[in-house]
């Protein structure tokens, strides 16, 4: 079994080792992760929006309805607990 | 714990610091690092620290759980109503510059952000005051 597990463990690392020859340096500006919808945010949300921070434009504004969401599932996980632990109380 | 008369002095000056830094993280939230969840669960932060000094008890008689669960409603609804305000004004949900464009002050979508952040940091911090509440409950049995 450790030696299943051990084969399993290299051939995954030689898998990573051989991916990461082909990742893009570190902050490099011509990476493909920066250069479409990052280069867009950039340019538009201080003429969109007026706010400094990029990130909280897109978390509040520009994906307002994800964020909501992600709200409502805090909400609900309170409720959750609530309904579980409490039980026969009135609240 | 009740008898440490360090760690009470100590929570007791901390707390309103700590709760000062959580509303600056949710009102910086516009203009730098910082945002709701986190100003939120700073904000919880201090209730667990005084629950950790004073005892649940003593803080349950603050804030309760009927005003926790309201307060936790209370934040959801800045949110969807200022998303439904959007609505009203002919946009689609969470369009913040129709509220901008309908009452006219520049730089109002900022701080509608602000007004949402705030909404998120109310529930975050609610709940998480709520799940604390609910598990160090022992319902009067021995500690």
């Amino acid at each position: 079994m450790k030696t299943k597990a051990l084969i399993a463990v290299l051939f995954i690392g030689i898998i990573l080792f051989w991916a990461v020859e082909d990742m893009p340096a570190f902050g490099d500006p011509e990476a493909p992760a920066t250069k479409y919808t990052g280069e867009l945010y950039i340019q538009s949300v201080l003429p969109d929006i007026g706010i400094d921070n990029i990130v909280t434009a897109i978390l509040a504004s520009y994906r307002g309805f994800d964020t909501l969401g992600e709200v409502v599932v805090i909400f609900t996980a309170g409720i959750s607990v609530a309904l579980l632990l409490r039980r026969g109380e009135k609240v | 714990m009740r008898e440490n008369v360090v760690i009470r002095t100590v929570s007791r000056l901390a707390v309103p610091f700590i709760q000062v830094f959580a509303l600056y993280v949710i009102v910086h939230g516009a203009s730098g690092a910082g945002g709701g969840f986190q100003g939120g669960v700073v904000f919880a932060s201090s209730f667990i620290l005084m629950m950790v000094a004073f005892g649940l008890v003593e803080v349950r008689r603050r804030i309760d759980n009927r005003g926790i669960m309201i307060f936790s409603v209370m934040g959801i609804a800045i949110y969807a109503g200022i998303g439904f305000l959007c609505l009203l004004l002919a946009g689609n949900f969470l369009e913040y510059g129709v509220i901008e464009a309908a009452v006219g002050i520049p730089h109002l979508h900022g701080y509608l952000l602000d007004a949402v952040e705030a909404g998120i940091g109310i529930t975050v911090m609610a709940v998480m005051t709520s799940i604390i509440y609910d598990i160090s409950d022992n319902r009067g049995e021995a500690p």
